[in-house]
């Protein structure tokens, strides 16, 4: 596992630079996404929607008794009926487009690349074969998804995640995968190629962003059995209505029963579905995110426990000095003299940390005399554990406390700082001990606050961390985790995910390292970071770019965004059924039974503007709320309880109410069209 | 006492009644279902069938025996009625009529108990004894075992077993049905229920049918079943002396089903979540009742189609619970109800008698509905849609629309093609929206395996007979198929275990989701014919 200050160099929150926000919704999109919604029209295509499937036939139905018997309602009626296709065509269309012009970018990173092999041989990028050793030099494109087997280089890698800065990638170690399409701006690598031409990350991405290879998820596909089922409940009681009306008397036109069949089914949801699906993806990407497949992102919304690596994640990575206590007896400005004296020419960042807090908290100069320059510097052994200064015969050092003598409560202030999590290092001068210098595991600042939004959503997380039980507990308790994994090996965390699993939860993991891969594939949701080896990311189902591990609660929050906007939008349909009712229904029987009228309780102008007024609301109503299914609903943790409490009133009352509203004022400008009013 | 105030004394002690057996009952059925010792009778039963009860069946096998055991009684049934004449107490009212046989043979055996005969003179003692009354009491245990089994589907994890039929069935009838209905028999005896071989009596010069009754009667009210001994049903002095035996027959009609909901929450290892199926079942049973009281006390004409031993409040308390739990008996004419009072009764079966419905079938029924109202509302929190800690996906949702589908699809074809039939009106007392509704009610009284008569309409021709047989048969094999199924599907899934993400099943919320979901349901399909039937009437 990395612990570079490359990922610390993410803040958390940095929005993506070259993925723009989401663009507002507007007219031009749906222009835009015209033509591919004229396209949709292709009956194979309406095959793979049955509720939109019944819309077709029907409208082509009713195009036929309106050809046959033409006036103003039943061509209107035919009219509505297939603009109520071509609005649910459009939504799936403005959704794809939104992920074409993000393809097309793409595609540009593709542009012929050429590989200069070991071998001497020269080949297109595309004729590339996984196994390929190629020379990649400063200046030239990487022609294919690999690993750095031997050099090192810095590497510009705008083109894929958007960010400008360049990165280091070197053989060996964690930071050896480069992607295919990224430029190296320095130095000589060799790279083994890992992907096959067409299918790297890449290609992947492309395909994902325009929604291409798009399969419906689990969940998508018990939805659709789901509308389904209400689709041929409402066909049985438009179909069988026909009879109970023959026998009383009043026969209904064909386009009549259409028109009520096709208000009925749930064609909002319908219309909406594989739109959600698209938009959920693509808001995923736009958050640097890449998903292997739907299916990912769905388990994502129901993750029960997080595993999240301490270093990196939770705390900044880097310990830091945090305090000073003298020994008895001795003044505190001794101290602080003697361990900035011992750790100015300390490189390492707890040598830095140990200056910086002299400066900051004592006042000390930051850099070093030319007198204090002649001090000749030990450095840290495994042997002494101590590192520090030889300056003018006085020896100061600063080291592990288990390199010390120390007295009584010395040894106390050395065990309370383990105890809290930190670790103490002590500082001496001529084997004397003047104190001790307290560095911690900083926690990130709102982290508890993250993790008890993750509490509210039902999530479980728990740390990971190589560090003792002691301190691991400390920090935990500090970042508010519900649980933590100590002395953690690779296979300690594979262990403990097949132990959550075996308990029937679902985990998700974020790593980079190769030895972290068995757990990432073991995992229902592995998040790898960009800045890792190939193996891990090819164990992950989903990548972040930005490489930024408290991503994956954002992930949570999409997956559970895309479920909850399927839902309502479903629920919203059911609902709108009952005021269709209420229009409808005594339009078609009032003739027979007078006392029916008063069911009419929208007072619509006649049974033909009743009818038209529910089917025109039935069709904008899809583009009313294509906006919604782009950015999916509203969503704030919260408790199960409180969730479905606040979507039931906002979609189901909301949903009974809105088309009451709707299909009257609609009305209002219907009946004003001669032959309806 | 005036009647309003002694009818709502008569539901004070039936409820009170209820409250008191809930706990018990309802714990003994799920040590019933639960337990792993066979008392003696039952080894016996198990040689000779030769079935191992120690061998547990995949969802498959369980539907075989199902589909297996109603298939040889309806075969049975037919045969013992055709051949009437040879049979002892049969007082020469010879073989009875292939079409009444065929409906009569699958309506005993799918629990529906309609009837297109008129018992007095058509069934001898024999059938009605040997036959109809045993039929009486497996069907309702097959109901019991199918309901069991959907609850092991929760309970279990990662097993494709759910228990053994024949088991199942034996111990329903043994441990549950006999012993309760013994009891009951002599109680109802003891008020004054007919129980004689003979084949009538003579009053002033007239002779009046009578039969062995009252062992008849008690189990034909606790297994939901509803077929009556006499033609007239519980309106019969003879089966329903007395405002006491109806109290009792109401009683007997409601305890399995609202026990049910205990043994279910026992089983499961919450009892809360059969507390919430009680209250949805409730809740809607009270509306409902409401409504036809309200009805029928403000009607034009009050007691006509009324025993007025009984008067309105009695009448509305059997007429709203036999068509809430498909038993069928009635003790009143549904007929002749007001719109809105009758269109209550039929809206109680086209709920999908799950309030509380039948024995066994009111609770798999409700179940499948919480499954559809669970994965809606579980979308809504933006989880995998779960009940009781099973996943439900494509199998899940799959399994459990076909058997929502299955009633609304025999009956709006059933009653759609009746409408069309130029020879209906000749069947029906009534024209236009009554007329409609007695075409509707018939449909839904067999496609829900309800069983009773809206009366006013003569259904005897071959075409009644035949088309009503195929609803019931279609009505009961198809939603236990694929209630197993479900069953077999979820048992096959290891638990999730609740976290704060996870839907409560048990509080108010959850309840209103529920009994909305019946609601909708059924209004969303059905409104449309009931705009032309009780809908119009009522609106009159």
């Amino acid at each position: 596992m990395t612990t570079t200050e490359e990922r610390t160099r993410h803040a958390p929150d940095r929005p993506a630079p070259r993925r723009a926000p989401s663009s507002a919704f507007g007219p031009r999109q749906l222009i835009a996404a015209l033509p591919d919604a004229l396209r949709k029209f292709h009956p194979r295509h309406q095959l793979r929607n049955p509720v939109l499937c019944v819309v077709w036939v029907g409208s082509a139905l009713v195009t036929v008794f309106a050809a046959a018997d033409p006036s103003t309602f039943t061509v209107a009626v035919a009219l509505w009926l297939w603009l109520t296709v071509l609005f649910a065509n459009l939504a799936e269309a403005v959704a794809e487009g939104r992920g074409k012009a993000q393809a097309d970018s793409l595609r540009r990173v593709k542009e012929d690349t050429v590989a200069h092999l070991t071998d001497g041989r020269t080949v297109p990028g595309a004729e590339l074969a996984v196994g390929d050793l190629v020379v990649v030099v400063a200046g030239e494109t990487i022609p294919g998804d690999g690993d750095v087997v031997e050099g090192i280089a810095t590497v510009d890698e705008s083109a894929i995640t958007g960010e400008s800065a360049p990165v280091v990638r070197e053989s060996g170690g964690d930071r050896s995968a480069v992607t295919g399409g990224t430029t190296v701006l320095s130095d000589r690598i060799v790279v083994r190629i890992t992907t096959r031409p067409g299918e790297s990350f890449v290609d992947r991405m492309i395909a994902l962003v325009e929604g291409a290879r798009r399969q419906k998820t689990p969940n998508e596909i018990a939805l659709t059995i789901l509308l389904s089922t209400l689709t041929i409940i409402f066909m049985l009681a438009v179909v069988a209505l026909q009879p109970f009306a023959v026998h009383s008397g009043g026969e209904q036109s064909v386009i009549v029963l259409t028109a009520l069949l096709v208000c009925l089914i749930p064609t909002t949801i319908g219309a909406l579905l594989s739109a959600i699906g698209i938009a959920g993806m693509d808001r995923l990407v736009r958050r640097n995110v890449l998903a292997t497949s739907g299916k990912a992102v769905e388990a994502a919304g129901d993750i029960d426990t997080l595993l999240l690596d301490k270093t990196g994640t939770i705390t900044w990575g880097n310990r830091r000095a945090t305090a000073f206590v003298p020994a008895p007896g001795t003044p505190l400005d001794r101290l602080v003299d003697a361990a900035r004296l011992a750790s100015l020419a300390d490189g390492t960042p707890e040598g830095r940390s140990v200056v910086e807090l002299c400066v900051t908290a004592h006042g000390r100069s930051a850099e070093a005399t030319d007198d204090e320059k002649t001090g000749e510097f030990v450095p840290f052994t495994a042997q002494t554990r101590m590192s520090g200064v030889d300056l003018h015969g006085r020896r100061v050092r600063k080291g592990a406390a288990s390199a010390f003598e120390l007295d009584e409560t010395t040894r106390g202030v050395v065990d309370g700082i383990s105890a809290r999590g930190g670790t103490p290092l002590v500082v001496a001068e001529d084997d004397v001990v003047l104190g001790v210098i307290e560095l911690s595991d900083v926690v990130k600042p709102g982290m508890r606050e993250r993790f008890a939004e993750l509490r509210a959503m039902g999530i479980r997380t728990v740390m990971v961390t190589g560090d003792n039980p002691l301190t691991a507990r400390a920090i935990a308790a500090e970042a508010g985790v519900d649980d933590f994994l100590a002395e953690a090996r690779p296979e300690d965390k594979l262990a403990l995910i097949r132990r959550e699993q075996e308990g029937g939860k679902l985990v998700a993991m974020t790593g980079d390292g190769t030895n972290d891969a068995p757990a990432l594939a073991q995992a229902d949701v592995g998040v790898a970071m960009n800045t890792g080896t190939s193996a891990a990311k090819e164990a992950g189902n989903m990548v972040d770019l930005d490489s930024d591990p408290t991503k994956l609660i954002e992930v949570v929050r999409i997956g559970k965004q895309l479920l909850i906007t399927r839902g309502a939008l479903t629920t919203f349909s059911v609902a709108n059924d009952l005021a269709k009712y209420f229009a409808i229904l005594p339009a078609m029987f009032a003739a027979i039974y007078p006392q029916l009228d008063a069911l009419n309780v929208m007072h619509l102008a006649s049974p033909k503007s009743a009818i038209l007024s529910a089917v025109v609301f039935n069709a904008l109503v899809i583009v009313a709320l294509i906006p919604l299914a782009l950015r999916g609903v509203r969503y704030r943790p919260a408790g199960a309880a409180a969730l479905l409490r606040r979507n039931l009133l906002v979609y189901g009352v909301g949903g009974v109410i809105a088309p009451f509203a709707g299909i009257w004022l609609i009305d209002l400008l219907v009946r004003l069209v001669p032959g309806i009013g | 006492m005036p009647s309003t105030a002694a009818g709502l004394l008569q539901v004070g002690v039936l409820v009170a009644a209820l409250a008191a057996v809930y706990r018990p009952f309802g714990d003994y059925m799920a040590r019933v279902y639960s337990g792993t010792r066979h008392s003696r009778v039952e080894r016996v039963i198990y040689r000779l069938a030769r079935v191992d009860p120690a061998s547990e069946q995949r969802w498959s096998t369980y539907a075989f025996g199902v589909l297996g055991f109603s298939f040889v009684g309806i075969v049975f049934l037919y045969v013992l009625q055709r051949v009437q004449s040879v049979l002892p107490f049969d007082y020469d009212r010879g073989n009875v009529p292939e079409g009444i046989a065929f409906n009569t043979a699958v309506s005993f055996v799918t629990n529906t108990n309609w009837q297109s005969y008129v018992p007095e003179t058509v069934m001898g003692h024999a059938v009605q004894l040997v036959g109809l009354t045993v039929q009486n009491f497996v069907s309702a245990a097959v109901g019991m075992a199918v309901a069991v089994a959907l609850v092991r589907g929760f309970t279990r994890q990662r097993t494709d077993r759910l228990g053994n039929f024949w088991v199942d069935l034996v111990r329903g009838t043994i441990r549950v049905l006999l012993p309760v209905a013994f009891v009951f028999a002599i109680v109802l005896v003891a008020l004054g229920v007919v129980m004689s071989f003979r084949s009538g009596v003579d009053v002033d010069g007239q002779t009046v049918a009578i039969a062995p009754v009252a062992s008849q009667e008690v189990i034909k009210e606790l297994g939901t079943n509803g077929g009556g001994v006499l033609n007239a049903n519980s309106a019969h002095p003879f089966e329903n002396p007395n405002g006491w035996t109806n109290l009792v027959e109401v009683f007997l009609i409601l305890v399995i089903p609202v026990c049910l909901t205990r043994t279910f929450g026992t089983l499961v290892g919450d009892r809360r979540q059969g507390y919430v199926l009680i209250g949805v079942m409730g809740v809607l049973w009270s509306a409902m009742l409401t409504v036809v009281w309200v009805a029928e006390a403000h009607g034009l004409r009050p007691l006509e189609g009324k025993e007025l031993r009984f008067g309105i409040p009695s009448s509305a308390l059997f007429a709203n619970t036999t068509t809430a739990t498909s038993t069928g008996a009635v003790n009143s004419m549904h007929d002749s109800y007001t719109g809105l009072g009758g269109g209550a009764t039929l809206l109680n079966m086209l709920f999908g008698e799950m309030t509380p419905g039948g024995v066994g079938t009111g609770l798999y029924s409700i179940l499948v509905m919480a499954v559809i109202a669970m994965f809606l509302a579980g979308l809504m929190v933006g989880r995998t849609p779960e009940y009781l800690g099973k996943k439900l996906g494509r199998r899940e949702v799959t399994a459990a629309a076909v058997s929502i589908l299955a009633m609304p699809t025999v009956l709006l074809i059933g009653a759609g093609v009746t409408a069309l039939l130029p020879s209906t009106p000749g069947y029906l007392n009534n024209s236009g929206e009554h007329g409609l509704t007695e075409i509707l009610y018939a449909y839904a009284s067999a496609s829900n395996n309800n069983g009773s008569a809206f009366a006013g309409i003569t259904a005897t021709s071959d075409w009644f007979q035949a088309s009503l047989g195929v609803c019931m048969a279609l009505g009961r094999i198809v939603p236990i198929v694929a209630v197993l199924c479900l069953a077999g599907s979820l048992a096959a899934q290891r638990a999730t275990p609740a976290t704060a993400g996870t839907l409560p099943t048990t509080g108010p919320l959850f309840a209103s989701v529920l009994g909305g979901s019946v609601v909708l349901v059924a209004a969303l399909t059905f409104v449309p014919a009931l705009a032309l039937g009780p809908i119009a009437e009522a609106l009159l």
